[in-house]
């Protein structure tokens, strides 16, 4: 007898996790995911060093070269997939499909490299996906306040800036939550 | 050349067979596999639900891998998640997908009204996080 699917499967909502390289992606979706995040890493080559930015991210030796990806079941109807964007320029490729039938984007920012995260800002912005700017905290250390990262990402009033510890499981609950009010907000 | 001709193939250099060689070089999904051509049809979506059905009558010579979808996907399981528990390229993925679904090995259910979940599911979604 043939099964279908179409009785049992849960429905899949996706959230982009995107931002510069190093930024904490990988650390964010491992901090709320119930299953170990699946990803392909590649070890960073001299090759690599020329073509990856690691300014400022002295302690990152290896970078995600795929996507990584995480999974929390709502209830049994809904689970929630996260997935991390390619933090790399040549993988830019990849983020169509990504962003494909995706609910919203959380663009995780280090204030060391704010800049890193406007190519993430100028796409969701192009593609009207609803977006907030999660500011990791990196050792609890806030460098600046949340209106002084609006002003230097020039962002307009409705995209939430919010802070957070990309490692602790709470803090990036709440920034999962935060963005799914937002989007809330943005289609009401 | 020396023996060493092949030092750089070590651990760090990860798999040296090519991501395609297990679809014998097909890169090419006929249902609109991501590699199946820019813009051709829409590829099977990353969290499309792929189950396996219960008909074991096929004639269809299995590789290890086609098999180990089939395991996978005895409850209804994302590509994604596919991808990465056999550490295969989402685009060989979908190309062996292809071939169980023309076979009638498997069925494939595409996300709904992609990224536009109704006002009951986003609240769904809230509480679900609250309480984890």
């Amino acid at each position: 007898m043939a099964s279908d699917p179409s009785e049992h499967s849960p429905m899949a909502v996706k959230i982009l996790i995107a931002g510069g390289f190093g930024v904490g992606k990988t650390t964010l979706v491992g901090a709320v995911s119930e299953i170990s995040p699946l990803q392909t890493e590649e070890i960073l080559t001299n090759v690599g060093v020329e073509i990856d930015d690691i300014t400022g991210v002295e302690r990152k030796t290896t970078t995600t070269v795929a996507m990584d990806f995480g999974r929390i079941s709502i209830n049994g109807e809904i689970v929630l997939y996260l997935f991390g964007t390619p933090g790399q320029d040549r993988f830019w490729f990849l983020w169509d499909e990504l962003a494909l039938g995706a609910l919203g984007a959380v663009v995780l920012a280090d204030t060391r490299r704010l800049t890193d995260c406007f190519p993430s800002l100028d796409y969701f912005e192009r593609r009207r996906t609803p977006f907030l700017v999660a500011v990791n905290c990196f050792d609890g250390v806030q460098r600046h306040s949340v209106d002084a990262v609006r002003r230097a990402l020039d962002l307009d009033d409705r995209s939430p800036v919010v802070l957070c510890d990309a490692r602790d499981r709470r803090s990036v609950k709440d920034v999962l939550i935060a963005l799914v009010e937002h989007v809330m907000v943005v289609r009401a | 050349m020396t023996r060493d001709e092949h030092d750089w193939l070590d651990a760090e250099a990860g798999p040296v067979v090519r991501p395609y060689a297990v679809t014998r070089g097909r890169t090419n999904a006929r249902t609109g596999g991501w590699a199946g051509g820019w813009g051709k049809a829409t590829p099977i979506d990353l969290v499309a639900f792929v189950q396996a059905v219960d008909d074991t009558s096929t004639g269809m010579f299995l590789l290890p891998e086609h098999q180990a979808i089939l395991d996978r996907a005895k409850t209804p399981v994302t590509v994604a998640e596919l991808a990465g528990h056999l550490d295969l390229a989402v685009g060989v993925v979908r190309v062996l997908l292809d071939d169980l679904l023309q076979q009638r090995l498997i069925s494939i259910n595409e996300p709904d009204g992609a990224g536009r979940p109704d006002e009951r599911v986003l609240k769904a979604v809230i509480n679900g996080l609250r309480s984890l």
